[in-house]
């Protein structure tokens, strides 16, 4: 008797454990970590796509783009995501290929504080450059003031403000530097966190806006979002082309769209002081680094199609969060590029 | 004992194992054991600690050797790195902190301890070490918002005028600096100092102060002469305890300090300090002789505090050695 009980137990257990099995599809998680700048749209991507798919579950740490990459080359996590592409000895580190997807685009601004000056300023990239390395001391300097007809700009030092904590946003602007001055590209260069030759160090976009408030004359870099969101006031900037441009979600998108033709087919692309009469020119696309090869098959297909989704109908929600959309040619070249995950 | 008596009958090795029962069964040994592994658990967690830091800082050290403690680049870029500019505002900031903090808490601990009215001593206590539980960044905030402008202001400028023939008081007022940095660890280590300083002076027994008084001493003599040094060890640990907490503040500390790694004869100039590096560089570093150096710089924190504080051992050991009072 007491077998037979038994016997119809355990049919009843396999009973259920199958119908179980057919009813839900198995959960799938995936884990990522790297930047913070592109934090709450990819909340809001991962998100959206987990009411869409409740099966897949996607967890995401803003630990900083630097802990992305360590993580991802130690394999910890089953993607990254960064405000600067990996170097090629990063990639060479790697035990299997990575891959670089785009995902939105951030832009740089200097944003200040001079008493008596409300209007927005223009800056040439030779004034950016010259303050910032120290060599332009005085508001009034005429770099500054001969594009800056009209504006009263006083006798006043500079007190530069940048960030102390390494960032992405610190790569986005010291990378523009760079490039439009051979001086700081060859004595200072491009990372998340620089040899400043001068200023005060400020931790984090709130750091930078907060002591820029209260240190008159002073002028320091925040990110777009950060300066639109707190209605920071912010410089026009002349671009390779010549025209004085303020940055906005169209003018950022306007830079990508300028370099999509010339863009590698890896992505990992600079489009900071790009041609073309609109484009801001301090602006970068935040990657997600993707592994080239995924051997579990479940997270392999949700993770490329979280991806097609993410390129398609998540743009739609990134403007809102005030981020520039990916041109069209970048979205289809990327499209393509899933492919290669294998 | 009269177990142990006739134990002792039967040979030595079965006394001794009725004398460790015995011990077990009052609980001595138990509670041996259990506090022996518990305090081993410090040692283990601190050599762990230096182990990880040594073996993680291999290519900065490999690389810059003893140059690491007296350059003064700090270039991620081009991968040179330095430490003397973090050693100094480490320093500067926590001997500043505990110039400002160490006379003022040592004033209220004795107001608290010998003269304010019981009720008064203890309410105010209380108070103080609610001030001893605010998180770092909400003093980092005030720093920012209250101390900073008001230093740029007010303070720094009127140093600069009156105090201005002095090296340590010329230069720009930015408000934030090494100035800032000292202010706000003098303001956060303040409870410390007072709390336990106020637990030790009113440990004193009561004879040692009815003695002075009854030799003809006024009070403040026979608190000063008398119940002071008797409390030395105490308010001393006090002061190293504020100390450590100074050296390792973080949060608080880079809010106002500028996050400028230079060395300056001026306190109002920005500086830096070795954990506010730390917390700054971590999360975004990429390379990996700059991860190494920034695990370094941990290892040098480690190496600061702990001649620091045998320093204080020592300091503690002679005055507790020409000492009248003490026990």
């Amino acid at each position: 008797m007491r077998e037979l009980t038994k016997k119809i137990f355990c049919f009843a257990l396999a009973l259920i454990s199958i119908s179980c099995g057919e009813q839900a599809a198995k959960p799938v998680l995936i884990n990522g970590a790297g930047a913070t700048f592109p934090y709450p749209i990819y909340s809001k991507w991962f998100d959206e796509y987990h009411k869409l798919h409740p099966e897949i579950q996607i967890n995401y740490a803003s630990v900083g783009s630097g802990a992305g990459i360590r993580q991802m080359l130690v394999s910890t996590v089953d993607f990254g995501a960064s405000d600067g592409p990996m170097t090629d000895e990063q990639l060479a580190q790697a035990n299997v290929p990575i891959l670089h997807f785009p995902t939105v685009l951030g832009a740089d601004v200097a944003t200040y504080n001079i008493p008596g000056v409300q209007q927005e300023l223009n800056f040439t990239p030779e004034a950016i450059a010259g303050i910032f390395l120290g060599k332009i001391t005085k508001w009034n300097d005429p770099l500054i003031a001969r594009e800056n007809p009209g504006i009263k700009l006083p006798d006043a030092g500079i007190v530069v403000i940048h960030r102390s904590d390494g960032s992405g946003t610190t790569y986005i602007w010291t990378d523009y530097l760079s490039k439009i001055s051979s001086e700081w590209k060859e004595k200072i260069g491009k990372e998340t966190s620089v040899n400043w030759p001068v200023g005060l160090g400020a931790k984090g976009n709130e750091g930078v806006s907060g002591l820029i408030k209260q240190t008159p004359n002073s002028i320091g870099y925040v990110e777009l979002v950060y300066a639109i969101q707190n209605h920071l006031p912010y410089a026009r900037v002349r671009n390779a082309a010549g025209a004085f441009v303020k940055a906005d979600l169209a003018t950022i998108s306007t830079a990508a769209a300028e370099t999509a033709t010339s863009m590698p087919d890896d992505f990992r692309v600079s489009i900071t002081n790009p041609p073309g009469q609109e484009a801001y020119p301090v602006a970068s696309f935040t990657w997600l680094l993707i592994p080239g090869k995924i051997t579990d098959a479940a997270k392999r297909e949700a993770i490329k199609s979280f991806l097609r989704w993410m390129l398609t109908e998540g743009q739609k929600f990134a403007e809102d969060l005030a981020y520039g959309k990916l041109p069209p040619d970048v979205v289809e070249k990327e499209m393509e590029a899933i492919s290669m995950i294998q | 004992m009269a177990m142990s008596n006739k134990a002792s009958e039967r040979g030595i090795i079965s006394q001794r194992a009725h004398f460790w029962f015995q011990r077990l069964h009052e609980g001595d040994a138990v509670a041996h054991l259990v506090t022996l592994i518990v305090a081993s658990t410090v040692l283990v967690v601190t050599g762990l600690l230096v182990y990880e830091l040594w073996i993680d800082s291999a290519l900065s050290r490999q690389k810059f050797g003893w140059k690491f403690f007296f350059t003064s680049t700090w270039d991620p870029v081009f991968e040179s790195f330095g430490a003397w500019p973090f050693i100094f505002g480490t320093l500067v900031t926590s001997a500043l902190g505990l110039l400002l903090a160490v006379p003022v808490g040592l004033g209220a601990a004795i107001f608290l301890a010998e003269m304010a009215p019981p009720k008064v001593s203890s309410a105010l206590a209380f108070v103080i070490d609610l001030l001893a539980a605010v998180p770092s960044v909400i003093y980092g905030l005030l720093g920012i918002f209250i101390l900073v402008p008001w230093l740029r202001t007010s303070a720094e400028p009127f140093l600069n005028t009156h105090f201005g023939f002095l090296p340590l008081f010329q230069g720009p007022a930015y408000g934030v600096g090494f100035l800032a940095g000292g202010v706000i660890l003098a303001i956060m280590i303040l409870p410390y100092i007072i709390s336990v300083s106020r637990e030790v002076l009113l440990a004193v027994p009561p004879e040692q102060r009815e003695a002075a008084l009854a030799v003809g001493s006024t009070h403040w003599e026979a608190t000063w002469e008398v119940v002071l040094p008797y409390a030395r060890t105490g308010i001393f640990g006090s002061i190293f305890l504020a100390l450590a907490r100074a050296l390792g503040e973080t949060m608080a500390v880079t809010m106002v300090i500028g996050n400028t790694p230079q060395v300056s004869s001026s306190l109002f100039a920005p500086g830096y300090t070795i954990a506010a590096a730390i917390a700054n560089e971590f999360t975004e570093a990429t390379g990996n002789v700059h991860l190494a150096a920034l695990m370094e710089l941990g290892l040098v924190l480690f190496v600061v505090t702990f001649i620091l504080n045998g320093l204080g051992r020592l300091l503690i050991l002679a005055t507790a050695q020409q000492g009248t009072a003490r026990e």
